[in-house]
């Protein structure tokens, strides 16, 4: 028996790149499938909001200018990185009570899901894109194009597979997010942070926060640099929705939710989740001599 | 003095008037242009119009009445009942049995078949519908004659092929139609918005309840005659009018299932917070601000013709008009100078008019809204720059207006203004441009004017709004997606994307 003594990971926050801590030095209890402490997360505050949506506007740009096989390629890598993890991540949804076989299962689907929008990322602009056959001498074509920066709500269940569910389609369409992580299971979010970090992933195109869900609602969906709210809560409470809707209205933010229930679902994987975060630009070009 | 002397001198006397255009254009009067009135003989409207509810007209519950005027004349043309609670709540009523009787278990193809003739009968009746057009809403005859109404009727062609078609629009989903559809239209363009709104509906299987702007109702009427014409079955269309009560009871009826709107950004984030928390869906295409850039290697006669077309199309009553002009510095001052001798040729007068450039300011209402903004350029230290043209004395009519000297900051920058008024910035870089476009809240249109086909794709790419028009402005098409970015709105109109804000996937 070794005596040796285990270093423990601090659980940050994920924006920008870097892993800082809550600019608001707030904590909160994170317990493992016992009731036993776990770890201390981060109870981000508006301010971390707030330089996590500049991190996100800052990095669109550049990912949205990236080609699309090289954002599929980006994904793909973020999938493989997930895969050599693979123990890592098991072990952590084990710790927070669920069985070997659910939690293998969970970290699989993630690591698919990750591989089905990679394959998407130069494909939904052929589905989804149109040349239009208008009467006059033009060659006017449609395109989906990014909204922009999205904020995120990740599932509260199923702490990793949830989160990737929602990130993937989101980026590989050439936006970027703010993601607040599970509330109640947040330390996955934190960990998978690790894996994009190392995966080629432009610092600010991801970014991740622990916190309250009550408390970060408001900034999250009043913010005006942001352009849409992506959320899955089956069973959001009518006010908190009605809340939602109504923030949007500010800058008319893009409301999109989601209440799947099963996330190894086929329903929770298809191109309508990329174009859901796509604008339609059409283009009128002139045709002559 | 000799003979030949004499006749020469007598021929130098006689002033100089040329036989056709120069190329330098003359503005001293030469070229007055006779009246060129469009008959309006042939065209029938009744005294007072009620409302069109599960294929009849019926007098209004509360049995009030308004006055639609003729903004070239300031005279009564007919009257439109005032549709309260109780008669949106038939009309949903009757749009609901339409839609679970007749409208949804109905073949497509014959769906299809009835859009169709509606699309037929615009066009058998195309002139008298462009007459009411401009009688009722001021627009030019022209523009009603030769944009509005054929669109309208190319509109309903282009969805009617789409009713049997739905299968193929959404790969690996199936499309059932929502249910009713509420749809609330503007005045700028009335007709087409109405063949906007109801044609993509129909062709999915939904039914309407549409309610036209207050001050142009009258062609969306008539267009409920072709309803009966069409032998559309009873309650398929529904067209109830009123003012913005009217339009609030739609939005917040329990039993619609979708709600279309185009209008002001400011009664569409309304209309978006009332439907918070609620299943409805929902469409908005808001205001604009559209940037009009001009680069330096642009062909600049035709970038003028766009310029114009931009901003004087329909008296600047367009959501999508290019009413920020940033043309590259080196070009500035040719621009502005042929800009201007270009207004000054603008026929500013009767609708109805063939050769009328510019007709009526819709109403009284928008008539002082924007000459309020004329007040707060100039006070903001803007040039004002005016066509020196004739204008009538009776009716709501607007000089064409040109502001320079003005910053980004100002109102008459960033605020809509909905008239025939263009500011003026100026840019040096590629990337200038592009930022001051792109700097407002708005993103609906814009132009793009350059010789060069890779400059237009690279800034097309980087300008965030809907529609980008690239040595061109103001074109529309049926199979052309509509529609806006941040908040000039959400969601599509036309061409198959058009298709998705009335479908549900499946």
């Amino acid at each position: 028996m070794s005596d040796r003594i285990e270093v423990l990971k601090t659980y940050k926050t994920y924006a920008g790149g870097n892993f800082p801590r809550t600019e608001s030095g707030r904590y909160y209890k994170v317990y493992d499938g016992n009731d036993n402490i776990l770890a201390n997360a981060c109870q981000c505050s508006r301010k971390d909001l707030r330089d996590a949506v500049v991190a996100a506007r800052n990095a669109q740009k550049g990912w949205n200018g990236r080609s699309a096989y090289n954002r599929g390629q980006i994904l793909y890598r973020i999938a493989e990185m997930l895969e050599t993890r693979k123990a890592q991540f098991i072990e952590e949804l084990e710790t927070i009570g669920y069985k070997t076989k659910k939690a293998k299962a969970e970290v699989e689907a993630s690591i698919d899901r990750l591989i089905y929008y990679a394959g998407w990322s130069d494909k939904y602009q052929q589905v989804f894109g149109t040349i239009n056959p208008v009467s006059s001498s033009h060659f006017n074509f449609s395109m989906p194009e990014p909204m922009g920066v999205v904020n995120v709500w990740a599932p509260e269940e199923r702490p990793l597979l949830g989160l990737v569910s929602v990130m993937a389609p989101v980026i590989v369409g050439g936006n970027t997010c703010v993601i607040l992580a599970s509330e109640k299971y947040p330390l996955s979010a934190i960990s998978f942070a690790e894996v994009l970090n190392s995966s080629d992933v432009p610092g600010g195109v991801v970014n991740i926060l622990t916190g309250f869900r009550d408390e970060l609602l408001e900034h999250m969906t009043t913010h005006k640099d942001v352009n849409a709210f992506f959320y899955t809560d089956p069973n959001i409470v009518q006010e908190q929705r009605k809340q939602i809707d109504e923030n949007a209205t500010l800058n008319l933010k893009r409301v999109r939710r989601k209440p799947v229930e099963d996330w190894e679902s086929e329903e929770a994987q298809s191109p309508y989740y990329i174009t859901d975060f796509q604008e339609t630009k059409t283009t009128w070009h002139p045709v002559g001599l | 003095m000799s003979e030949d002397s004499k006749q020469a001198e007598a021929v130098e006397e006689k002033p100089y008037k040329p036989t056709s255009p120069s190329t330098k254009l003359n503005f001293d009067g030469f070229w007055d242009y006779d009246d060129a009135p469009q008959s309006a003989d042939h065209v029938e409207y009744k005294d007072q119009y009620e409302l069109f509810i599960g294929g009849e007209f019926v007098a209004p519950e509360k049995d009030r009445y308004f006055d639609s005027l003729n903004p070239a004349t300031e005279e009564k043309l007919t009257s439109f009942g005032e549709a309260t609670q109780q008669d949106i709540d038939k009309a949903v009523k009757s749009a609901r049995k339409a839609f679970d009787k007749s409208w949804s278990t109905l073949e497509p193809k014959e769906r299809g078949k009835y859009i169709f003739r509606l699309a037929r009968l615009i066009q058998e009746r195309a002139r008298e519908f462009a007459v009411l057009e401009s009688m009722d809403g001021g627009k030019p005859i022209r523009e009603s004659r030769d944009v509005d109404v054929p669109l309208a009727a190319a509109h309903f062609f282009y969805y009617a092929g789409w009713a049997d078609k739905l299968d193929y629009a959404f790969p690996g989903k199936k499309a059932k139609p929502l249910g009713v559809a509420g749809q609330i239209i503007p005045w700028n363009f009335p007709l087409l918005m109405l063949a906007w709104k109801i044609a993509p509906a129909l062709a999915t299987g939904n039914t309407v309840v549409l309610k036209p702007a207050e001050t142009t109702s009258l062609t969306a009427l008539k267009f409920a005659e072709l309803c009966q014409d069409a032998g559309l079955p009873d309650g398929v269309v529904n067209i109830v009018t009123g003012a913005g009560q009217t339009g609030s009871a739609i939005v917040n009826h329990d039993d619609i299932d979708k709600i279309a709107f185009t209008g002001s950004t400011e009664v569409g984030k309304i209309i978006k917070k009332s439907l918070a928390g609620t299943d409805k869906r929902y469409t908005l295409e808001l205001g604009g601000k559209g940037p009009n850039i001009i680069f330096e290697d642009a062909p600049l006669d035709q970038a003028v013709e766009g310029i114009v077309n931009a901003i004087f199309f329909n008296q600047g009553h367009v959501c999508c008009a290019g009413s920020r002009l940033f043309v590259q510095e080196g070009i500035a001052d040719t621009v502005v100078q042929k800009l201007r001798d270009r207004m000054e040729t603008l026929i500013v007068g009767d609708p109805l008019d063939k050769n009328t450039d510019i007709g009526a300011i819709n109403s009284e209402q928008q008539y002082n809204k924007i000459n309020e903004y004329l007040e707060i350029g100039v006070n903001e230290g803007a040039e004002m720059y005016q066509s020196s043209c004739k204008i009538p004395e009776t009716g709501y009519f607007c000089r064409p207006t040109l502001f320079t000297n003005v910053g980004q900051s100002n109102r008459i920058v960033q605020e809509e203004i909905f008239g025939p008024v263009l500011t003026v910035q100026t840019f040096r870089t590629a990337e200038e441009g592009i930022e001051k476009a792109n700097n407002t809240p708005y993103g609906l249109a814009g132009g793009v004017w350059t010789d060069k086909g890779s400059k237009i794709f690279k800034t097309g790419s980087e300008i965030r709004n809907g529609v980008v028009w690239s040595n061109t402005y103001n074109k529309f098409d049926p199979t052309s997606p509509f529609g806006g970015y941040k908040e000039s709105g959400e969601g599509r109109e036309g061409g198959l994307q058009g298709l998705y804000p009335y479908v549900n996937l499946q």
